[in-house]
């Protein structure tokens, strides 16, 4: 029984099927009860499941995850929500120090199933604070599961496999792709487990790799270069942390070259580590040096200079244009 | 000066009611001209204009977002004319009305709304500090200003602007520890609108909020945020405290989000008309335009002309906003740093040479 859902609606739906299945999931966030959060992905949740599992916090990021963290050492399964992605340094602490630590520093015995839900990312012609891309923080941070889904199937499914995890999950979510339609069966089993990357397109001459936001983008580049000739295979990441290198090497050994594409700077950002790997398991395959293309290593602009910010059709095209002028 | 001691349970103070009329307050007498009444209502009116014609400009396409004030005038346009010439604001993002006071061009805020800009104007220069848009970040910074100020032996004050939903937030509860261990020469000047977006304030605190300066250490005051004579007077009173290293001090200004959040928000979804309708009662205009005519202050082309000047600076500012430069794209690498920086170099001449591919209408 697939249904039409956007982005924000099939996350919504997968909170709703994991709180129905699971007494211990509770949500917490800013406005994410009555007003059902700013972007509507909690949209209905408080009403049918009570103030109880569907809480609405002071304004203070810390200590939604603070208190996530006690509230799963007494055995619930947390799912908070971070307004926006800029407001998520304010709870850097918890996150870093307590949330990803408590395992190994408990020596196995005390697990944080947390989920932290961030909206991330631009494009929406926001202010400031409303369009980062911390993702590569929290990748760094050894302890921390981190995912983001593209599109509406994996929204549906991922929350709910990242809220069903043992570890805590950052569950980053391509605020610009909320309104982004597909057909989802809810019935359906996932189609892949957490941690694993998708060909989300096949093609010989280039592996195009993203995740969250820029996956369109990159069909999108992938679409125009075929109509020139051109034939690109896309890699949807879809898990940071762990990298599912597995696919993206068995695709680069097929195409012999590769281009890495996210909105956060490219300075330590993901693609710098998809390169190195890509680098190490493939150097005798590779046509190309491995190219990056993505943010500047500036702060996030003033939104009318976002355009040239996030790396759109263009510059993605014109990065795939010099791999494969190698 | 005395420090005013002021029972927990006091009420607020007020010294125009809503219908207009003076009343005393032997804590916070307000020695205060004719004129300067006048001069107050033409702040808030003209505040007000800006704010509709923000939020205008938000329809029509030409701001991305606009953070409205309407309903906050009075407490603004009080706590900004207590500042004098040396002290320094610390606001959030919706102190359109301080701004005002210290100067700042609308125009400016425009663009930041806009997104030409995520400042642009200099903060020393005001003595009005960058808009801050993560909640309570900028109640440290003000803190760490004062205790310049008190370095300097200055005899100035800061005051530092938040609202009921960041008295939530560790960053202002220790700036209040900070302040008060330090004596810094800051007032907090909470504006509770009893809105933080869609959660009302019950969920941010179980007792008024300026009962709790007590447990830091300081005094707070609740006072009638719609009344810009009880605005005006208790942040004086404060600030000059402050000046003379009497300490830090908060001020709740208890007033009403008569508006949405942003111009993204839509408050119908948590909260009854008939609530704002109440409110609508305890305007901040209203009460001192009433006031001026029941003491015969102004005649009517008093009104005339600050109509005439309100609709004036309206079409400035929707002139001006359409007309606001779009910035530079190779000022977001100018500006990251102040010192040359490899990586931003290499990038910026990257993306210049990238840029020069295009047909000059396409960048």
């Amino acid at each position: 029984m697939a249904e039409t859902l956007t982005l924000a609606k099939a996350i919504n739906a997968g909170l709703r099927r994991s709180l129905e299945r699971d007494s211990k999931v509770v949500l917490m966030g800013e406005d994410i009860g009555r007003l059902g959060g700013v972007f509507r992905v909690t949209d209905g949740l408080q009403k049918d499941f009570g103030e109880d599992r569907v809480i609405d916090t002071p304004l203070a990021e810390s200590s939604i995850v603070g208190a996530a963290i006690g509230m799963a050492m007494r055995g619930y399964r947390p799912v908070v929500e971070i307004q926006f992605d800029g407001f998520v340094y304010v709870a850097f602490d918890q996150i870093v120090s307590q949330l990803a630590k408590m395992h190994a520093r408990s020596s196995g015995q005390v697990k944080v199933p947390v989920t932290v839900r961030i909206p991330y990312g631009g494009g929406i012609g926001a202010v400031e604070h409303h369009s980062e891309s911390p993702e590569a923080y929290f990748a760094h941070t050894a302890g921390l599961r981190v995912v983001t889904p593209s599109n509406p199937v994996d929204g549906f499914h991922l929350v709910q496999q990242a809220i069903a995890c043992d570890d805590p999950v950052v569950f980053l979510e391509p605020k610009r792709r909320y309104w982004d339609k597909a057909e989802v069966d809810a019935s359906a089993a996932p189609p892949l487990p957490m941690g694993s990357a998708r060909v989300v397109r096949a093609g010989l001459a280039l592996t195009l790799v993203a995740y969250g936001p820029m996956v369109r983008t990159c069909l999108e580049a992938a679409a125009a270069a075929e109509s020139d000739g051109t034939s690109i295979e896309v890699v949807d990441l879809r898990s940071l942390s762990p990298l599912d290198l597995d696919t993206v090497v068995q695709s680069v050994r097929r195409t012999g070259r590769c281009v890495v594409a996210h909105e956060a700077s490219v300075f330590l950002g993901m693609a710098a580590e998809v390169a190195a790997a890509v680098a190490q398991e493939c150097f005798y395959e590779l046509e190309s040096p491995v190219l990056r293309v993505g943010g500047f290593h500036t702060p996030y602009p003033p939104s009318r200079l976002e355009g040239h910010y996030l790396p759109d059709l263009d510059r993605v095209l014109d990065t795939v244009d010099r791999a494969l002028a190698y | 000066m005395a420090i005013p001691t002021h029972a927990p349970d006091d009420g607020f103070v007020q010294l125009l009611t809503p219908e207009g009329e003076r009343v005393d307050n032997p804590d916070f007498p307000l020695d205060i001209s004719d004129d300067e009444i006048r001069a107050l209502y033409r702040d808030l009116v003209l505040v007000r204009r800006i704010d509709a014609e923000a939020t205008a400009l938000q329809r029509q396409g030409e701001l991305g977002l606009w953070a409205q004030l309407l309903g906050q005038e009075a407490a603004q346009v009080g706590a900004g004319r207590a500042l004098v010439p040396g002290d320094m604001a610390f606001p959030t993002y919706r102190e359109h009305g301080v701004a005002w006071c210290r100067g700042v061009d609308p125009l400016t805020l425009l663009g930041l709304f806009r997104g030409t800009t995520n400042g642009g104007w200099d903060p020393e220069e005001h003595g009005f500090a960058l808009y801050t848009i993560v909640i309570g970040d900028q109640c440290p910074q003000a803190v760490g200003y004062a205790m310049g100020l008190q370095h300097d032996r200055a005899e100035n004050a800061v005051m530092v602007f938040f609202g009921d939903g960041a008295s939530s937030q560790g960053d202002v509860n220790e700036s209040f520890i900070w302040a008060s261990v330090f004596n810094a020469p800051v007032v907090f000047f909470c504006q509770n609108n009893q809105w933080a977006i869609s959660e009302p304030l019950e969920r941010q605190t179980r007792i008024p909020l300026f009962q709790r300066a007590w447990g830091f250490g300081f005094p707070g005051v609740r006072i009638d945020g719609n009344d810009v004579l009880a605005c005006l007077a208790v942040s004086r009173h404060m600030l000059q405290r402050a000046r003379e290293g009497a300490g830090p001090a908060l001020i709740e200004a208890f007033t009403y989000r008569m508006g949405a959040h942003t111009t993204s928000d839509d408050p119908t979804r948590y909260r009854l008309d008939s609530d704002v309708e109440a409110w609508r009662l305890r305007d901040p205009l209203e009460r001192v335009r009433s006031y001026l005519h029941k003491q015969q202050l102004v005649d009517q082309s008093f009104f005339t002309e600050l109509d005439d000047e309100a609709e004036q600076l309206a079409e400035r500012l929707r002139a001006g906003t359409r007309a606001l430069p779009n910035p530079l794209p190779t000022d977001m690498f100018d500006q990251a740093y102040a010192e040359p920086h490899a990586v931003v170099d290499r990038q910026r001449a990257e993306f210049s040479q990238y840029l020069s591919g295009f047909a000059p209408e396409e960048v």
